[in-house]
């Protein structure tokens, strides 16, 4: 007989390798290795997530029961797949143009970023999806418990609770740990997609098995196998219509409204190319894995005792007949299949809890005014994922706990889509008629989980859990007509058909009465239009006119939201387009924008709108003003927008223009400034040194002083040689004419030396050094490389102006490339001097105190640039801060 | 000058079919739908009742054809080109 431990052991191996897999493709991915996950083959299987626990052992269960109406679960996805030319087209297109996260996300986006439809919509999806993960825990605790019965030790209710309990557990942690690592929605989370790619594969090859072993091996071949069904009790086909039609209408709905596969189908979506491809294989593989089901429910009813459970019949019949590895790969297979639906779930509604719970209450109570950090909204996002993906679990394990783990998979199942579906009104109104508001959504919405809860959740929990059984004959406080399963005195129906016909028909009605009686917000209405037109401007019209914040202002905030790196690079690439150099964009309503877009591609659209909002404080008033010109004449609007199409280049040249020409005065004037500063500088030692020669060479010294006289002369030519030098350098540097001495070593040797080499004290200047990356090999002009490091060391010495000193020097990786921060913690350098601290003669302070003659920075910059790297100034750390970009090629040959 | 209008013509068509194309991949799931409820139309009781046997195989057999009508147009489809949805109308 097949040990129990074994089983442990094999399904133990088998999370190990699922961690392994997910953790080689997050590397891969980390590397930049990802085009293979971006496969239209890799998406396809990531929407087999569909194909639950109660697809491999339910449908089965289903087929005993009920005979071919398990099919209609899986025709209503194929229709919507195969018609990806009517809703998920467009969805997938609005989901990329908006950067939507979740399903919560795309409705609250569509009504004015509304944050209270977002936590309707994220409530609504927690209590339908319970239901479903209980599914999932009840599913994987009955199969341990089959293979625990064969060795002749009955479980009791403990031992299963046990079970359920290190299920759920293990669970939590592969999600937490995979699931939260991205903040962005919209980054795919590789290590997850992957992991459910080969549990697909794993859950249809496992089906197909056993289904090819039931026609081949026990029945004797599919002729063999007709006759089985045609004698069986499954014989004929005796269809409800109204079942049939109701079953298929839900099964599609539910798959554009389930969590999570709003989050494979649209979120996870690498592109839009891919559904062409998805839209007939997903079909197959829906195919595929229903094709053995009516076989194996007939021989199981023939082959195995009445009391046998139909659920199970995909792993007890391969253990009835001894085939105990066949038995072992389909327990793997229903493994897959429940552990890959409760992780993408999970993470779906992790994310929607954090930004569409959690956020807003966060803010709204203060947290945003407290000390601002780089990272600190990260930071409560990610914990509350995780507390959400804990919360989650524990929420199923409690549904599993009330409804005792006796009722039928498919029962469970078919509940929890009517449940999500009552988005679904919602969804299609907002993306079709932009006559749909707020007022309408929320009153639709609210209406569906109403009647859903009373007629089909509160039910589904059993007689007696919460509503008794006096309750569900006879109505609450004997009113009649709101009996649960029989609403306005309707009864005789199918409970199931009932709960879902009266529950879309109400939500629908409210939706719609709600939205013709209300009049939108100009924000709705923009929003309205953007998502109906997807097709035909997926650009924006803009919702902030006047730019009122600034530019440093929203770097900090960013960098508090997606971290400091990928901050930067948003508002690097944002100023490069405007034909900028360095960090600051100029704030114009494009950008805010495009910075809006980004933001809530992490937190969600309602608080990135919040968040922007508090920054540009009003200036979105004059959406108001925009509609108001749009509704008196929408001609004027699109001239005006072909005008601004033309006028935008012209506006970027001019900018360009306007930067070059206030540098170019500053640098002539600064010349000016500098031609005097040098003749100065010039003078003080040539006076000095003509002055003392001139009496030496008079009378009669005393030898003390004539040494002492010398040592002046001396000591003046010596800084006279320095400033000569220094210009010299310059001019070779930027003439061309330098000679680089190619050198390899180690970046943090190079470091080590500089910090020496500056002769600066510790207790002048504190300096702490942060390496977050392995260490990097080197192949340049070393010399002058650690020229530049000590140049900008001995400048923080100088003119770091806090009360004790310090300088951060940090070294990481950045998109491919090795930089080198040198962050201070004095007042930095004023917006105005930014752009020309590194231009020749040029001083932060008017004083010459500092003793250089503000050629420092200018022959780094040189330096730099002859090594085909780069130096900035980084704006917002705090202090003055400067980034040494090191030469590009060197650096990853070295590799 | 005949050059550019063949030219021309050719584009128009090829647009033209492009239309077409995504008519028929809106009307499958349409299609998909009728033919997979025909099936309640079937006598259910009774000594002529359809087998369920027979059943499975009108269901697959039709699911098959679906799938199979799916990727050819998929295959032939352009989603590069949202100009020619701009345009609208036949």
């Amino acid at each position: 007989m097949l040990s129990f431990n074994l089983l442990i052991v094999v399904s133990l191996t088998y999370v190990v390798l699922l961690f392994l897999v997910a953790f080689l493709a997050e590397r891969r991915a980390a590397r930049g290795e990802d085009g293979w996950l971006r496969s239209p083959l890799i998406y396809t299987l990531s929407l087999s997530i569909y194909c639950t626990a109660w697809t491999f052992y339910g449908a089965v269960g289903y087929a005993a029961r009920s005979g071919l109406e398990f099919v209609t679960i899986y025709l209503g996805p194929t229709l919507v797949m195969v018609g990806w030319w009517w809703v998920l087209r467009r969805l997938v297109r609005i989901g990329k143009s908006q950067r939507i996260t979740s399903i919560a996300d795309l409705i609250s986006s569509r009504f004015g970023k509304s944050t209270q439809l977002g936590m309707i919509v994220t409530i609504m999806a927690v209590i339908a999806t319970t239901p479903y993960i209980a599914l999932q825990l009840q599913s994987v605790t009955l199969s341990f418990s089959v293979f625990a019965n064969t060795e002749g030790e009955a479980w009791n209710f403990a031992d299963l609770n046990a079970t359920a309990i290190w299920v759920a557990f293990g669970l939590a942690v592969f999600t937490i740990v995979f699931g939260t690592r991205n903040l962005d929605a919209n980054e795919r989370h590789h290590g997850i997609v992957m992991a459910v790619a080969v549990e697909a594969v794993v859950k249809l090859v496992a089906l197909l098995a056993v289904g090819i072993f039931v026609v081949w091996g026990l029945a004797g071949g599919p002729n063999a196998m007709f006759e089985q069904i045609e004698a069986s009790d499954l014989a004929v086909w005796s269809q409800d219509g109204g079942r049939w039609a109701t079953l298929i209408f839900l099964s599609a709905a539910a798959f554009l409204c389930l969590p999570r596969m709003f989050q494979v189908l649209v979120v996870e979506n690498a592109d839009e190319r891919h559904l062409q491809v998805a839209s007939w294989a997903f079909p197959l593989y829906l195919m595929a894995m229903s094709l053995f089901v009516l076989p194996i429910a007939v021989v199981g009813l023939n082959l195995l005792p009445e009391s046998a459970n139909p659920d199970l019949f995909v792993l007890t019949l391969p253990l009835s007949q001894g085939q105990n590895g066949l038995a072992i790969f389909s327990f793997l297979g229903g493994f897959s299949s429940a552990t890959s639906m409760v992780i993408v779930s999970t993470i779906a509604l992790a994310t929607m809890v954090s930004n569409h719970i959690v956020v807003p209450i966060w803010l709204s109570s203060g947290g945003n005014e407290g000390a601002m950090q780089s990272g600190d909204v990260r930071r409560v996002i990610v914990i509350s994922r995780r507390l959400s993906i804990a919360g989650i679990l524990a929420l199923g394990y409690l549904y599993y706990r009330l409804s005792g783990g006796g009722t039928a998979l498919a029962a469970i199942g078919l509940v929890s889509f009517s449940g999500a579906v009552q988005v679904l009104p919602v969804l299609l109104g907002g993306i079709f008629w932009r006559g749909a508001t707020r007022v309408g959504a929320a009153l639709g919405l609210v209406t569906g989980l109403i009647v859903w809860g009373w007629t089909l959740f509160l039910p589904s929990l059993g007689e007696g859990a919460v509503l008794s059984s006096a309750v569900l004959q006879n109505g609450p406080w004997e009113i009649e007509w709101l009996r649960p399963q029989a609403l306005f005195g309707i009864d005789g129906m199918d409970p199931l058909i009932h709960g879902i016909v009266w529950s879309m028909f109400l939500n629908s009605l409210m939706f719609f009465v709600g939205s013709v009686l209300s009049f939108p917000l100009p924000l709705e209405r923009l929003q309205g239009a953007q998502f109906v037109d997807v097709f035909v401007h997926s650009t924006t019209s803009r919702a902030w006119a006047r730019g009122t914040a600034d530019a440093e202002d929203m770097l900090i905030m960013s960098q508090r939201i997606l971290g400091s790196t990928q901050a930067q690079n948003v508002f690097q690439a944002a100023a490069r387009e405007q034909g900028k150099d360095g960090y600051l964009p100029d704030v114009t309503p494009d950008f805010v924008e495009r910075l809006e877009r980004e933001l809530s591609g992490s937190v969600g659209a309602a608080t990135a709108h919040a968040m922007i909002g508090q920054l540009t404080q009003g200036a979105n008033v004059s959406v108001e003003d925009l509609i108001a010109v749009a509704d008196e004449a929408a001609q004027i609007l699109e001239y005006s927008n072909q005008l601004e199409a033309k006028s935008a280049e012209q506006d970027r040249t001019a900018r360009a223009l306007r930067d070059a020409n206030s540098k170019l005065t500053e640098i002539s004037e600064q010349k000016d400034a500098f031609l005097s500063q040098i003749s100065h500088e010039l003078r003080t030692p040539m006076t000095s040194i003509r002055s003392f020669s001139e009496i030496l060479r008079e009378s009669e010294i005393h030898p003390n002083d004539r040494s002492k006289y010398a040592g002046i002369i001396h000591s003046e030519a010596v800084r006279l040689t320095r400033l000569l030098d220094d210009l010299l350098d310059l001019s070779v540097l930027e003439n061309g004419q330098v000679e680089l001495h190619q050198s390899s070593g180690q970046l943090s040797d190079l470091i080590s030396r500089a910090i020496d080499a500056s002769g600066v004290p510790q207790s002048a200047l504190n300096i702490a050094r942060v390496e977050a990356d392995s260490d990097v090999t080197l192949s340049t002009d070393l010399d002058r490389l650690a020229q530049v490091f000590i140049n900008l060391i001995t400048n923080a010495a100088k003119y770091c102006d806090a009360d004790e000193p310090k300088l951060k020097i940090v070294s990481r990786r950045i998109r491919g490339g090795h930089v080198v921060d040198f962050i201070d913690n004095g007042s930095g350098v004023p917006r105005a001097k930014q752009a020309m601290i590194f231009e020749k003669f040029a001083r932060v302070s008017d004083q010459s105190t500092a003793g250089g003659a503000g050629l420092g920075l200018a022959i780094c910059r040189e330096i730099m640039s002859r090594l085909g790297g780069g130096i900035t100034y980084l704006p917002g750390q705090g202090g003055a801060a400067f980034r040494v970009t090191l030469p590009a090629p060197q650096a990853i040959a070295a590799q | 000058m005949s050059d550019k209008r063949t030219q021309s013509l050719f584009l128009e068509r090829k647009g033209y079919r492009q239309r077409r194309l995504r008519d028929v991949a809106r009307m499958l799931p349409v299609l998909g739908g009728i033919l997979w409820t025909i099936p309640l139309m079937w006598r259910q009781q009774g000594e002529e009742a359809v087998s369920n046997a027979t059943a499975l195989q009108y269901i697959f057999c039709v699911w098959v054809l679906v799938i199979g009508l799916t990727a050819v147009v998929a295959r032939l489809t352009d989603t590069e080109s949202d100009l020619i949805e701009k345009e609208g109308g036949p």
